[in-house]
């Protein structure tokens, strides 16, 4: 289909203002953060863009565990023929 | 307080379960949209602290009783029955929509057992209302439906074999507090975890909700696993195994959700992860945790059911549930789109939506309990439920590629279903005041301070990120993952071929020498010239069925 006589939402001029939009939340959030005040509980919960950085990293960090698990466990789906 | 003049709220839904077979057309929807509007006043109508006792046999059995925690999580399920009615109107499969409503009233029903025999009946008829909703999908269904019913009538056995045990140790039928200091509460406790779907048999919500239809899975979501909640809750608060149990469920969950291709299964997978953040709450078992698990328990039962109405409507209008063959709906179904992502920033516990209010109680009462580790476990699977629910499952249905399917948003009354059940979403994270007075236990915690709010979105945005980096990773495949239920579909079912074929031969043998002892013995006993094998192996199961029943009772 042709791109520009699809939907508004993916056009790539929308993609691109998204892309952008998504960037400045994600760094004025951090940005945000150092002027909040915090009431850590643990100590590094305190630190600002500690959420970020850790939420980030876990991500990271579960979808490389699933890729590993998907090495041993991963199936054709009619595996069991039902 | 005794009083007789309290009607057991779960009749309004068992009596609409019997109703609805014996009409038709309008009188049938005005029975499933009322009958759930009665259950709600009459679970206000029950005091708190009031007890109705039914004799039975030489004890009392308390058929209602009022708590605050059963009020909570009664009128929850009374307010999904009429979500869930009002979705399923269209439905017309009679046998499904009773089966839903008697599975509705006994989760009721649970809520306000008293005593653990009243406990154990509406806990079996959980168990064979659901195990019919799921058969009533027909043919597809039938196997994953009796593996299900399988482990749901062990899970029957276990706790009967427990309750029995409990009240044959102290002699008293009462169903509250517990510790795990004697067998019978351990296996009491073992049969709760099976209903909650804890591992290792926690492969039965994936493998057997999928199967049901687009109108039963809405139903099936919202009560077997909540109903465990609940009596963990009463039954086991503070038991510290239940925050090892709880964290296993939460990572399990989001792992497999992350390799699952199939929507609904992701959902089910997706409903393991909270889950297990709700018993997690209940092995913390401080005050805060607890109003913590009942809190997440009410908010997913809307926003799960929200979610399973979402897929359940693509499924209804495209007949395919997988992600490899969806993609690009929101062109032609942008109510369902919308009410998807309202039920999928909710199970991501966005600010202003349930899920935020409700679950930042549970992690704020690992940090009151100083288990650090229990927190940030809790927060990274908060980072990986947007991941693998919040984003994957909108994304994958409604946008990525462009699958070539345009189908319309369905018809009106399951529109209204995910609109009602998206403005409590919503409601309840915009003015969670009046949700937490539902709570057990007071609070005056306060979910929207600058810190939180800020934290909240930073954890959701930086994993929508590092989703949209590792896209490539995450296309989905033609693929399933091994899950625990291969250990029962494969080497469980290659012992049991082994010790059928074995004990078959082993008793022909035996026929044959009994046959040519009778041909050389007694030459004139017709009996005695060998039955047909399936006439004996038919006579020792009914014997060995009628073991197991003096057994169990």
């Amino acid at each position: 289909m042709d791109p520009k006589g699809d939907h508004w939402l993916v056009r790539p001029g929308t993609i691109k203002a998204l892309w952008r939009g998504g960037i400045f939340a994600l760094v004025g959030l951090v940005a945000a953060d150092v002027f909040v005040p915090h009431d850590a509980t643990f100590g590094v919960d305190g630190w600002p863009g500690f959420s970020a950085g850790f939420g980030f990293l876990a991500c990271v960090g579960m979808v490389l565990g699933a890729k590993v698990l998907a090495k041993v466990l991963k199936r054709p789906d009619d595996y069991y023929g039902e | 307080m005794e009083s007789s003049f309290i009607l057991p709220p779960a009749l309004a839904l068992i009596g609409a379960g019997v109703l609805v077979p014996l009409t038709r057309g309008v009188v049938r929807s005005v029975v499933m949209l009322v009958a759930p509007l009665l259950c709600l006043a009459l679970v206000w109508l029950v005091p708190l602290g009031a007890q109705v006792a039914v004799p039975f046999l030489d004890i009392n059995l308390v058929v209602v009783s009022g708590t605050k925690l059963g009020r909570m999580f009664a009128s929850v399920f009374a307010v999904m029955a009429f979500v869930g009615g009002l979705f399923a109107l269209r439905q017309t499969r009679a046998v499904e929509l009773a089966s839903a409503f008697i599975y509705a009233g006994a989760a009721v029903g649970v809520c306000f057992a008293g005593d653990l025999l009243t406990l154990f009946a509406f806990w079996e008829a959980i168990a064979i209302a659901s195990t019919v909703v799921i058969f009533s999908n027909g043919a597809q269904a039938r196997r994953a439906g009796m593996r299900y019913a399988v482990v749901h009538l062990l899970g029957g056995v276990i706790l009967m074999a427990g309750i029995a045990g409990q009240v044959a140790g102290s002699g008293a039928i009462a169903f509250g507090p517990m510790d795990l200091a004697s067998w019978p509460r351990v296996l009491i406790f073992i049969g709760f975890l099976i209903n909650a779907a804890a591992l290792p048999v926690s492969a039965w919500m994936p493998d057997a909700y999928p199967q049901s239809s687009w109108s039963g899975m809405v139903f099936l979501s919202a009560y077997t696993t909540k109903t465990a909640v609940f009596v963990l809750i009463v039954g086991f608060p503070g038991v510290e195994a239940l925050i090892w149990i709880g964290m296993a469920m939460v990572f399990y969950g989001i792992i497999y959700a992350i390799l699952e291709n199939d929507m609904r299964r992701i959902l089910a997978y997706s409903s393991a992860n909270q889950v297990g953040f709700m018993i997690v709450g209940v092995g913390l078992g401080g005050e805060m945790a607890l109003n913590g698990a009942a809190a997440l328990a009410f908010a997913h039962v809307l926003f799960k059911s929200l979610m399973v109405m979402a897929a359940g409507s693509v499924l209804l209008m495209t007949g395919k549930s997988k992600c490899t063959d969806l993609g690009g709906l929101f062109r032609s179904m942008p109510v369902t789109t919308v009410c998807a992502i309202v039920g999928a920033l909710s199970i991501s516990a966005f600010p202003l939506t349930s899920g935020f209010v409700a679950k930042s109680l549970i992690t704020e009462g690992a940090a009151e309990a100083h288990l650090a580790w229990v927190w940030y476990a809790l927060t990274a699977a908060s980072a990986g439920v947007f991941l693998h629910a919040g984003i994957k499952f909108p994304w994958f249905v409604f946008f990525q590629k462009d699958s070539g399917l345009r189908p319309a948003d369905p018809p009106l009354n399951m529109r209204l279903a995910m609109i009602l059940a998206s403005g409590l979403c919503i409601g309840i994270g915009v003015a969670p005041g009046w949700f937490y007075l539902l709570l057990p236990y007071p609070t005056q915690y306060l979910p929207y301070t600058a810190s939180h709010v800020i934290g909240q979105l930073q954890l959701l945005l930086f994993s929508g990120l590092a989703f949209f980096l590792m896209l490539g990773w995450l296309q989905r495949t033609l693929t399933i993952t091994l899950d625990f239920d291969w250990l029962w579909r494969r080497p469980g079912v290659a012992v049991w071929l082994w010790t059928a074929t074995t004990a078959e031969r082993l008793w022909e043998g035996i026929a044959q020498g009994w046959g040519r002892l009778a041909e050389w013995q007694v030459p004139k006993l017709a009996a005695g010239r060998g039955w047909p094998t399936g006439v004996m192996a038919f006579w020792t199961t009914v014997m060995l069925a009628a073991f197991l029943l003096i057994g169990a009772f």
